[in-house]
């Protein structure tokens, strides 16, 4: 029977992996390579690793963050994060990633999904959308608006009709952040990530608001959620994913277990 | 131990190297020269992406130097759209023919009751005898991803469970293939690569 995933993400900027809430108040929380070690050994069914850093310099530590994060690593391994050309996806995928996670690049020029699934496959793509509710929308869920540069930039897009036009380009999966839960510990946002779930025939990852184990059972059950992704709650050693999986067992999620 | 890794510029090599190379094999890629196929101890045939890039097999002729590799007794992994390049072909692409080692045709997954892909880690139920997955036992896990599936036959070496039965993996004599990646699902998975290299084959 296929499983939940549970993947652990690691946000790195300059090498290092950080942690803020709502991107304030940062902290460096340790070495990627040694942190996606650890969450894949914890039981992670899959790593990604999203890039925050900003400057070019920074591409480069990239490629050898990536490239050190890969070796070891024997269970998938998601790269996003200033990937704009099939380019610089073939890089990130020339340096141990298996999928790429792309997301202002895609809206600012969607034919960048075909190219990279033309060369790379579907199964290499997964299109990162992060969504805000739009209260004065008639739908405010189905019509919750696409923001892009970290929430700063509104795209004009709706959620549901951008991310099954990303399916139709050829994207594998959906990774769904509520920028409403974001860093809150509060919950997914479940109609969110089933409206879109609903609304497309590929994955959908749910992210943002992972808090406790409650949380995860409601986005697998409520929320039509086919993996989640969390960061806060494995850092640190507050949780690791198998007992994250151990409870969501117990509760009849199907899990990965042992792992 | 060396294997001889055949790119067909069918999606990216580099988890699959780094796994051989991880358990300790000598890794010689080759994607239009036939040399290191006529002197192969071991292949394996990767792939990710779309059935119809298997026929740069064809144009690169190494096509006819695999099946003779595999009529010497050379011992063979198909992993993912390799696997079903074992087939006789794949509705993906039904103008490609595959090797046709394996006489059945794959299949894309009926839609409307689950998602296509089939995306994320499922178990196998392994038939008594597999050298490949020798020492898997009930309940463990590996990474699928892929939309198009073998049918379940007598050669059939595990089943899987999504929408509806299918060949997680498949093995005759020295021609072996896994419809998931052992490269990417943990130590199960390294387990499985590992017994291919230790196979000693029927050469």
């Amino acid at each position: 029977m296929i499983t939940k995933r549970i993947i652990a993400c690691l946000d790195v900027r300059d090498g290092r992996v950080v942690k803020g809430v709502q991107f304030v108040g940062i902290i460096d929380a340790g070495d990627p390579a040694v942190q996606a070690a650890r969450h894949a050994r914890e039981g992670a069914d899959e790593i990604v690793l999203l890039d925050i850093t900003a400057t070019h310099e920074g591409r480069q530590t990239l490629l050898d963050t990536v490239r050190r994060t890969a070796r070891e690593l024997f269970v998938p391994f998601c790269v996003g994060g200033g990937i704009r050309s099939a380019d610089d996806a073939a890089q990130v995928f020339e340096a141990g990633a298996d999928k790429v996670s792309v997301n202002s690049a895609a809206l600012a020029d969607p034919m960048l999904i075909d190219a990279i699934g033309r060369s790379f496959g579907a199964q290499a793509v997964v299109v990162a959308i992060d969504a805000r509710r739009d209260p004065d929308a008639a739908d405010p869920v189905r019509d919750a608006q696409v923001f892009v540069q970290g929430g700063r930039k509104l795209t004009g897009r709706r959620v549901v009709e951008w991310a099954r036009e990303a399916e139709d380009r050829g994207a594998g999966e959906i990774l769904l952040t509520s920028m409403n839960s974001d860093g809150m510990r509060t919950g997914f946002d479940c109609e969110l990530t089933a409206a879109v779930s609903e609304a497309v025939g590929i994955p959908v990852i749910a992210s943002g608001g992972a808090g406790t184990v409650t949380h995860f059972v409601d986005v697998f059950g409520r929320g039509k959620a086919d993996a989640a992704l969390a960061a806060s709650i494995f850092h640190f050693g507050v949780s690791s994913a198998r007992s994250l999986k151990e409870e969501l067992a117990k509760t009849g999620v199907s899990v990965r277990l042992p792992c | 131990m060396r294997v001889t890794v055949i790119d067909y510029k069918a999606g990216n090599l580099t988890s699959v190297l780094k796994a051989l190379r991880h358990l300790g094999a000598e890794v010689e890629v080759t994607d239009s020269d036939f040399a290191p196929i006529e002197s192969a101890e071991r292949i394996v045939l990767p792939g990710v992406g779309h059935f119809a890039a298997t026929e740069r097999l064809d144009a690169t002729g190494l096509t006819p130097a695999i099946r003779a590799a595999i009529a010497r007794g050379v011992p063979f992994l198909g992993i993912c759209v390799g696997m079903q390049w074992l087939y006789a072909g794949s509705s993906e692409a039904p103008e490609q023919p595959g090797l046709g080692h394996f006489a059945e045709f794959c299949t894309r997954f009926p839609e409307g009751q689950e998602k296509v892909p089939h995306v994320g880690w499922n178990s196998l139920e392994v038939r008594p005898n597999s050298r490949l997955l020798a020492g898997v036992e009930p309940g463990e896990y590996v990474y699928f991803t892929h939309s198009y599936k073998a049918p379940v036959t007598a050669d059939t070496a595990a089943i899987t469970q999504y929408i509806e039965p299918f060949a997680s993996a498949v093995e005759r004599g020295n021609v072996m293939g896994v419809q998931f990646h052992p490269e990417k699902s943990g130590a199960t998975g390294l387990k499985i690569l590992g017994n291919f290299l230790a196979w000693k084959g029927t050469a």
